[in-house]
């Protein structure tokens, strides 16, 4: 009976069509959705993700998430190289600077300063130059999306492509002159900013002057070190908060989640989708079961049982659940290639895939059940009604 | 095979009185509650006998459907008793009544109620499919089937693309396909111009009854009252006389 529960179901076009849009549609809406949002959350903690040499970082107790930065007085780096466990600890200096452009726009830019002497926590993956060439007078190494986008030069000619700014190109950085002297990948941040490396003592002097500038300590710990427990330690002898990469990444994205209205949006399009997918399908597989009560009715009376015709209802409801979701993701991973590396954040875990699977046969459940219902109690009696 | 392809002679039809098809008593069914009942059968009795054909004739909301809707075991009466080949409906689960109407009971309905989106062999094949029969296998008995009907060279067709009279064929071949004892056949010629709906009895009267199965008519139409055997005349729910038609039966 499964074939001719499919070629009901496949035969009535336009309801088939209406059942399939809808699903795919709430499919691709919801997948779509989540995934920009998780998109946007693993931007927020990009900075931790590249910076992943580091065990554990230190800051200020106060700091509530990445870019949230209470700068410390340069001696507390010298307290957590006294703390047991360390292996070692630099300095990071992180801040949000302006850069005059050769336009002479200006534009922000998050300037990350390295421990000078051993450059650690800079990009992992260089463009052009070498990371030791943040050695050289006034070097900084810029992120390629900003050198060829915010960062680029203007056109040649008016109307024309932007130029992006290579090795030797300078900028002006609150007064003092920065040389480019390579270009490197860094996962996208949430500001979307242009990220320049630096040296720590160039970045203290490219910053405004303040007392305090050390915005983290990265610290490493020493093989076999239970990370958790050192981050105890830190806390105890020094007072700084102190999170494993984990912890901070987590910190980062709770503070998202808690003060800004991005999960509720987002939540509204899921709802949205959700919502949607049951109106059109739900209402619509619902239509498609009344037009073909007869032939249920028909079929109960020359002897389907009532758990054959159930069996038929949910395999109709699992081919075109099936088929909207599939239909649906497809199209929502092709989007999520197309807008790849642009501002757009899309980020599509197995997670997601499986929660718009579960949202999909919630909706073929739930329509078949009201469908389900109908059916059950019919009389097959209606046979001979006109 | 019996067949009605012409130059073919039809079988020899035998009613056997010895035994019982269907044996009615004293059934009453009423719609409705309080000042809105409805008596639609007041105490019915009547027995069809194997391999007759018996037509129920009288005026709109007379009863007929109702009577053969229980006679199928698609409804409930309130009261009387019910027996379709020695079983009482009465005295069976749900499914077992589903099961049993699925082994023993072809229907022919007025309005066809062919599945739109099936070929016509797919649609003869259903009760074979409900039966458990695989697909490849039910598929080409429908189309001998369909053959026995005439229709042997529509078997792909849908029913949109068939005529009122093959559609009630199509219905015709998928009542016999699985080799019901008893058909029951609401109006069958109704929807159908005279010279269709007689052929249509004529396929239903040489295909349906010549292996002894029964068949039970309800009709308006009195152009088809020669096809029966016996014709009972119903009238507010009641049978108010049952007619032979001598010229086509032979006593067994």
């Amino acid at each position: 009976m499964n074939f001719v529960a499919i070629k009901m179901l496949v035969g009535d076009r336009a309801k088939y069509l209406g059942i399939l849009i809808g699903l795919t549609f709430s499919s691709f809406l919801i997948t779509e959705q989540m995934a920009i949002f998780t998109g946007l959350m693993t931007r927020t903690f990009g900075f931790i993700t590249d910076t992943s040499i580091a065990d554990v970082w230190v800051m200020d107790p106060k700091v509530q998430f990445v870019d949230d930065i209470k700068p410390m007085q340069d001696t507390q780096l010298y307290r957590i190289r006294g703390v047991d466990g360390v292996e070692w600890a630099v300095p990071l200096y992180k801040g949000l600077l302006k850069a005059k452009l050769e336009s002479g726009t200006f534009q922000t830019v998050n300037m990350i300063g390295l421990d000078d002497a051993t450059l650690i926590g800079g990009p992992s993956k260089m463009i052009q130059g070498k990371l030791e060439d943040l050695r050289q007078s006034e070097g900084v190494i810029v992120d390629i999306v900003g050198a060829t986008g915010k960062l680029a030069k203007p056109p040649l000619s008016p109307g024309g492509e932007r130029i992006p700014i290579n090795i030797g190109d300078t900028l002006e950085i609150n007064d003092h002159r920065a040389t480019v002297v390579g270009t490197c990948v860094v996962t996208r941040t949430f500001q979307s900013q242009p990220v320049v490396y630096t040296t720590y003592s160039r970045a203290t002097i490219f910053a405004p002057r303040e007392r305090k500038l050390l915005s983290f300590i990265l610290v490493k710990a020493k093989q076999n070190e239970d990370i958790h427990a050192l981050t105890r330690r830190i806390r105890k002898v020094t007072g700084l908060a102190a999170y494993s990469r984990d912890e901070f990444k987590q910190l980062t994205v709770n503070y998202f989640m808690k003060y800004t209205g991005i999960p509720v949006n987002f939540g509204i399009a899921v709802l949205l989708g959700f919502v949607v997918g049951i109106a059109i399908a739900g209402q619509t597989f619902y239509n498609f079961t009344l037009d073909n009560l007869r032939h249920f009715g028909t079929l109960k009376a020359m002897g389907t049982t009532n758990a054959k015709l159930l069996g038929m209802i949910i395999l109709q409801a699992m081919i075109v659940g099936g088929i909207g979701y599939g239909i649906g993701v497809g199209a929502a991973t092709l989007f999520g290639y197309m807008v790849k590396g642009t501002e757009l954040a899309f980020r599509l875990p197995w997670q997601i895939l499986a929660i718009t699977g579960l949202a999909m046969a919630f909706i073929c459940i739930l329509s078949a059940v009201i469908s389900i219902r109908k059916v059950m109690k019919l009389e097959p009696a209606i046979v001979f009604k006109t | 095979m019996v067949t009605t392809e012409k130059g073919k002679q039809p079988c020899d039809k035998v009613i056997d009185y010895s035994s019982v098809a269907v044996y009615c008593s004293g059934i009453t069914k009423t719609y409705g509650s309080g000042h809105e009942v409805v008596h639609a059968l007041n105490g019915i009795s009547l027995e069809i006998y194997p391999g007759e054909l018996m037509m129920l004739v009288g005026p709109s909301g007379c009863g007929k459907t109702t009577l053969i809707s229980i006679m199928a075991g698609i409804l409930d009466q309130d009261d009387g008793e019910c027996l379709v080949f020695g079983h009482n409906y009465r005295q069976m689960r749900e499914v077992e009544k589903t099961r049993y109407r699925g082994d023993t009971i072809g229907f022919v309905f007025q309005a066809y109620n062919l599945i739109p989106t099936l070929t016509a062999a797919e649609n003869v094949a259903v009760p074979l499919l409900i039966r458990g029969m695989k697909r490849k296998e039910a598929i080409e008995k429908a189309r001998e089937t369909l053959n026995n009907v005439g229709l042997a060279d529509r078997a792909k067709a849908l029913p949109a693309d068939l005529s009122g009279g093959q559609q009630q064929r199509v219905a015709i071949a998928r009542s016999l396909v699985h080799d019901p004892k008893l058909i029951v056949c609401d109006e069958p010629t109704s929807a159908l111009d005279h010279e269709t709906g007689y052929k249509v009895m004529e396929l239903l009267g040489f295909v349906a009854v010549c292996s002894g199965r029964s068949l039970v008519i309800v009709t308006h139409d009195a152009r088809i009252f020669s096809f029966a055997d016996r014709i009972a005349r119903m009238d507010d729910g009641k049978i108010i006389g049952v007619a032979n038609s001598p010229d086509k039966l032979t006593k067994k």
